[in-house]
């Protein structure tokens, strides 16, 4: 009875099929009469959902209803016919060949639309026109206009901005140049002064745990830094700077086209300051002796036939530095009780290749291979303390980039190698190493292409010293609702703390080095260890018609080990592994929105408790503000037609109380109280474009003249035990005017 | 029986798939007018199983593909973009799917491209 059952009912369906349909053959009109099947003709009814293709016989079957009686069969290269239907029944049809072939139209594919709403990770682009709103004059000065990064300033010496993220200074922050890692080793401390801003085509900043593809050593974030490229910058750019300190700058930029396929640049950039500035009459310059020339040469070869693009960078760097007393002349007073100084003097070599292959039938399908040679070798002393730094790294990277069935699931998988080689010399203790490690990586992400994306990715390395580990990060997006995205990610980051080159501030002082040194690999300690958790909302808004949006960030960082940095004893600095807990909590909040045509207002609060276990017990992190506020406001004339136009800019940061390092030990003079005052600092710049050539620029720092009292503690005395330049929270320079021009052809 | 369905299907699946080429690249003309529509008819594409790479082009109304035509064909593309509201030069939407898409989309009253304005 079953078996009948079953039987019947899948008959059933066959019959009505074969009632409600359309059966019949498309041939090919010729002359012999012949039944030539066309195959891939479309047969379809007019007007309707209901379509097929014939199969190779030029056999088809189509479903039949009353609504529709109007049958179309077309097939490119033939004229189409249109045959009325009104009863299921066997059609046999032939095509004529048509003189004209339907019009085909190539159609050159166009760059991917960014998507700040739509992907996976927090990532926020830093355009050209935001970096020009901060004139001067290198990448860690480029972040002042953006409320993602906080700006530091890490001694009373040199005055070198340190840039955070999410409560963590540089070193926990993935810096690369076009995705090869850049800023790390023994260029931490003043690496991101070496790549002048008129370089930066754009940066791209994500907060949290990133990619794997670029390594695992990002913990906080990510700050990559694209280059402007041989065949799309101008051909000729001149920019100079000076502003009343004394700090003069000049950049060039030369690019030429030499064949549809190679471009080359040459970018030129020197900044010097010979002036000394001491407006706080401490003795000391208040701004280094500097001089600076960096050259850069860049190859552009790309050829859409083959599919083939490669980048190949040449760059020489030369800094020195001296700071220090104003009376200190480094022939006669070098290692002496004359006065107190100091020399950092850098040189390095960088060169790296870029090459990348897109299947020309496949544009989701493509391979490319990073490789990187640098030889940083920085030369210095403090007073009487000697740092010299070699550091040798070569890097090379290999993805293949490709899709699962479709482009809503993509993948990433390769090959990384990096060799680090560290010849370093504190005082005279030598601490050579040499690091390599190999790895491979496979990230997943898929895209519905409407509520959800996301991004799985997991690498594992072998590290000489680091040992065998796995790296898994992960970042979700969902789209709730119009205009709004919400964000999660998580993800590990593992990293060897080069702990004189991060801390090199610390041989401005008279503490005595302590590193407790016990059967670690680095310096006898561990590797830092930590997990980073994040939740980020971004809804964006049109009020008045004019467009903006507000972001809630929340992120954490939670430490397994780090190595931490003690400067809790005035006359020491300890460095040992962490016992016990340490995290970096951070909460954000965003508000942009054009408030007046034209009118561009971007403001943030911030919230830092970022609180480490010190032997001396669980203190929040010195030199850190648990509150923030940023604001920018921008106005920009709409351009005439020979593009002239005004630009005003304004950033205003306030910067609640700091804790600072503990000095209750010193002699009255030489203490410094539990915590900084709060303050502000505003900016103000204005940019006049007469035309698309040329530009001039003027503009202020600090304008509310805020300077910290004694940036230089024990100064009378740089000799004695109390003698300290680590402890700075607030601007050292006051108010000062800068003024320079853009031309460009 | 089980074993026949199998093979009757397989049988027909073998039949429909001729000029058996894994990525083959195609492209025709889809009716829309905006950044939501590419999306829409984006997504519609790429949701047939078989289509790998689908990419709308604005000014153009260009849909172009890479198929794997083992598994699917143009008409089960125009099948799941009419399905969704987008008319194509063979097979158009109902007024049903039509009156689905978003008030800005609606491409058969003006085909002017205002992406830029949403």
């Amino acid at each position: 009875m079953k078996n009948i059952i079953i039987i019947y009912s899948l008959l059933f369906p066959l019959l009505c099929f074969s009632q409600e349909k359309i059966e019949g053959m498309v041939m090919e009109a010729n002359s012999e009469n012949k039944h030539l099947g066309l195959a891939g003709a479309n047969v379809y009814w007019m007007g309707s959902q209901m379509g097929t293709i014939t199969d190779e016989e030029g056999l088809f079957s189509i479903p039949f209803t009353k609504e529709y009686n109007k049958l179309i069969i077309s097939f490119v290269g033939f004229e189409s016919d249109t045959l009325t239907i009104n009863e299921p029944k066997m059609v046999h049809h032939s095509l004529k060949p048509s003189n004209q072939l339907d019009e085909v139209v190539i159609q050159k594919k166009r760059d991917a639309v960014q998507k700040a709403y739509y992907s996976a990770q927090n990532v926020v682009t830093v355009n050209s026109a935001e970096l020009l709103k901060a004139a001067c004059c290198n990448l860690s000065e480029s972040f002042e206009t953006n409320p993602a990064i906080d700006v530091n300033f890490s001694d009373a010496l040199t005055g070198t901005k340190q840039i955070q993220m999410l409560g963590l200074t540089s070193p926990y922050l993935l810096i690369t140049q076009e995705n090869i890692p850049m800023v790390r080793g023994a260029s931490q401390a003043f690496g991101l002064t070496f790549t002048p801003g008129t370089w930066v085509e754009s940066i791209q900043i994500t907060k949290g745990a990133g990619s794997v593809v670029n390594g695992y050593e990002s913990i906080s974030g990510q700050i990559n830094t694209e280059l402007v490229k041989p065949l799309t910058d101008k051909s000729i750019f001149v920019n100079g700077y000076a502003n009343q300190n004394g700090r003069l700058e000049l950049n060039t930029h030369f690019n030429k086209q030499l064949t549809d396929k190679l471009s080359t640049g040459l970018y030129i950039h020197a900044n010097r300051r010979d002036q000394k500035e001491d407006n706080n009459k401490d003795g000391f310059l208040d701004a280094p002796l500097a001089n600076q020339i960096n050259i850069l040469n860049r190859w552009q070869y790309q050829n859409p036939e083959t599919g083939w693009v490669s980048f190949i960078n040449v760059r020489f760097l030369n800094d020195e530095k001296q700071v220090g007393q104003t009376a200190f002349d480094p022939i006669t007073d070098k290692f002496t009780t004359n006065a107190w100084g100091s020399e950092i003097d850098t040189r390095r070599f960088d060169s790296s290749l870029k090459l990348g292959y897109v299947f020309p039938e496949l544009p989701f399908q493509s391979m490319g291979f990073q490789a990187s040679y640098s030889n940083h070798k920085q030369d210095s002393y403090f007073g009487f303390n000697r740092y010299d730094i070699t550091h040798e790294s070569i890097y090379s990277n290999l993805i293949f980039n490709s899709i699962l069935g479709d482009t809503q699931n993509k993948f990433k998988t390769g090959l990384t190698f990096a060799y680090d080689g560290y010849d370093e010399l504190v005082n005279s203790q030598s601490f050579d190493r040499d690091d390599n490690s190999v790895g491979v990586f496979f990230e997943y992400s898929y895209d519905d292409l409407e509520k959800l994306s996301l991004t799985a990715g997991l690498r594992i390395d072998t590290h000489n010293r680091l040992g065998t580990f796995v790296t898994p990060r992960f970042h979700l997006r969902y789209t709730p609702w119009e205009k709004a995205s919400l964000r999660g990610s998580f993800g590990r980051g593992k990293r060897a703390a080069n702990i004189f080159a991060e801390n090199q501030q610390l041989f401005g002082s008279s503490r005595q080095i302590r590193l407790s040194a016990e059967s670690g690999t680095i310096y006898g300690l561990d590797p830092e260890d930590a997990w980073n958790y994040g939740l980020s909302f971004l809804q964006g808004f049109d009020l008045y018609g004019r467009p903006g949006n507000i972001t809630l960030d929340f992120y954490r960082t939670d430490f397994k080990n780090q190595i931490v940095v003690d400067w809790e004893n005035p006359q020491e600095v300890s460095f040992y592994n962490l016992d016990g807990k340490s995290e970096a909590n951070s909460f954000q909040l965003e508000v942009n929105y054009e408030i007046l045509k034209n009118v561009d207002l971007r403001t943030a609060y911030k919230y830092y408790d970022v609180k480490t276990d010190y032997q001396s017990g669980l203190l929040q992190k010195p030199l850190q503000a648990k509150h923030r506020f940023f604001a920018n406001l921008g106005y920009e004339t709409a351009p005439n037609e020979k593009g002239s136009q005004w630009r005003f800019d304004y950033t205003l940061h306030t910067l609640g109380r700091q804790r600072l390092p503990n000095t209750s030990t010193n002699p009255v003079q030489y203490q410094l109280g539990d915590y900084s005052g709060s303050y502000s600092l505003m900016n103000a710049q204005v940019t006049k474009v007469f035309n698309t050539h040329f530009e001039i620029y003027i503009g202020g720092e600090n304008l509310t003249n805020f300077t910290q009292d004694n940036p230089v503690l024990s100064a009378d005395d740089p000799f004695g035990p109390y003698f300290d330049t680590s402890i700075v929270y607030a601007p050292i320079m006051g108010r000062m005017f800068y003024g320079g021009f853009r031309f460009k052809l | 029986m089980k074993k026949a369905i199998l093979g009757i299907t397989m049988m027909i699946l073998a039949t429909v798939s001729f000029a058996q080429e894994k990525n083959k690249k195609m492209s025709f003309e889809v009716d829309g007018k905006c950044e939501m529509c590419k999306a829409r008819i984006e997504k519609a594409a790429l949701g047939v199983k078989g289509v790998k790479y689908a990419l709308w082009d604005i000014p153009s109304h260009e849909l172009s593909l890479i198929i794997d035509e083992r598994k699917t064909n143009p008409m089960k593309i125009k099948t799941a973009l009419v399905a969704v509201g987008h008319d194509t030069k063979e097979l158009k939407a109902t007024e049903d799917a039509y009156d689905e898409i978003h008030p800005c989309c609606k491409y058969r009253e003006d085909d002017a491209d205002d992406s830029d304005k949403h």
